[in-house]
């Protein structure tokens, strides 16, 4: 059993590279092993210098999204044995700055996680003494598929308006704020419209669809968008067209 | 240790590189034979104002062979069109019934029914 498998990694260093390159490592075959597995060989073993980021291995928490032969996956979420017999290319987020070797800058994303205050916004809370905010399995149903994102930015990653417009809110922040819209505890729906319901929010997004398709949580962020789409336009109509709308 | 992070252009063909990106591509495309279409339509309407005589020379220009291959052309694209439209409208408009979401496929059958009844109500209102 010395089957190998090749790796092929994307590696910059800021110190001494004045851009990546590849650098093959020949990792050995085993068939319960993940590319994030193959990884932590090739620093273990061969070459400790690589640089990438983990924590889980156990798609939960979010931290080892690479680009796998050109598509976005979780590194601890790709089998070696999908790749057998063929070359596995490894490099950094698309879209994103590479800090060093795998490892993206995120600050443009935490940013605009923030602007979306991805959290519950309450008008007026109500007293301790009257008890907890109660929500039926109903209205739970309702927003829990987009509270499964545990912000990996493979969305980010897959999606052609983000790369071509860095200004564009993004997959990932506006599926949580959809989530925390829909949520019946929530009344902040308004003060996130001025940043999901603008031209660089919702309307930035031209249903491409790949986010969707990449996401390993099955979030589906391009359904919560087109969602947002209907919603703002239905709140637009409200407020401008029908006598004693808002504003 | 210095900050010097690095930023990968895009490719001019990044929509080559999947087949998803290539679907999307050929769906944006078809939307302009959708509007080129109903361009037709519009011009259709402004030659039915101007009276009998442009409105004949109208009908006589779509029902040449050329005429015929755009309309054709545009039938084959608003296809596509509406049929990827179709596919993804459960994403777009999910409904909930008693906190449970109604299965996708129920929504999209939903769209081809109200396309069937539409296509037939215009093919009656024309006489055919
Ligand atoms: S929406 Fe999905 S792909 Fe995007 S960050 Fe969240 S979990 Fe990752
Ligand atoms: S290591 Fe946590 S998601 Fe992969």
């Amino acid at each position: 059993m010395n089957e190998t498998i090749a790796l092929e990694v994307l590696r910059y260093n800021p110190d001494t590279d004045r851009e990546p390159h590849f650098q093959r490592y020949a990792v050995p075959y085993r068939d319960e092993w993940v590319v994030l597995d193959a990884l932590t060989h090739i620093k273990d073993q061969l070459d400790a210098t690589l640089c990438f980021r983990w924590s889980c291995h156990m798609a939960v928490c979010g931290s080892c999204g690479v680009m796998i032969n050109g598509e976005p996956k979780l590194g601890c979420h790709a089998f070696l044995r999908d790749y057998r017999n063929g070359v596995v290319r490894v490099e950094p987020l698309d879209h994103f700055p590479i800090e060093r070797d795998l490892v993206i800058v995120m600050d443009d994303f935490m940013a605009k996680l923030s602007s979306v205050e991805p959290y519950l916004l309450v008008d007026a809370a109500k007293p301790l003494g009257e008890g907890e905010h109660l929500q039926t399995p109903a209205e739970l149903n309702l927003f829990k598929q987009y509270a499964q994102c545990i912000n990996c930015l493979l969305c980010y990653a897959a999606c052609p308006q983000y790369g071509l417009n860095e200004g564009f809110v993004g997959p990932a922040a506006l599926a949580l704020a959809h989530r925390y819209n829909l949520d019946s505890r929530d009344t902040g729906k308004d003060r996130r419209a001025e940043v999901v319901a603008s031209n660089e929010g919702v309307w930035e997004c031209s249903f491409v669809g790949a986010c969707s398709a990449v996401c390993p949580k099955g979030v589906d962020p391009a359904a919560a968008i087109q969602q947002t789409k209907v919603s703002a336009s239905l709140d637009w109509f409200k407020a401008f067209l029908l006598p004693g709308g808002r504003k | 240790m210095s900050r010097r992070p690095y930023l990968r252009k895009i490719e001019r063909h990044w929509w080559l590189r999947h087949r998803r990106y290539v679907v999307y591509m050929v769906r944006e495309l078809t939307s302009l034979f959708v509007a080129l279409y109903c361009a037709l339509l519009v011009d259709g309407l402004v030659r039915l104002a101007q009276g009998q005589a442009a409105w004949e020379g109208f009908v006589a220009a779509i029902s040449s062979p050329l005429g015929v291959l755009f309309q054709l052309l545009c039938l084959v694209f608003a296809t596509f069109h509406s049929i990827t439209w179709f596919a993804v409208t459960p994403k777009a408009m999910p409904v909930m019934v008693k906190g449970e979401a109604v299965p996708p496929w129920t929504i999209v059958t939903a769209h081809y029914a109200v396309w069937a009844a539409l296509s037939l109500l215009v093919l009656v209102a024309a006489g055919v």
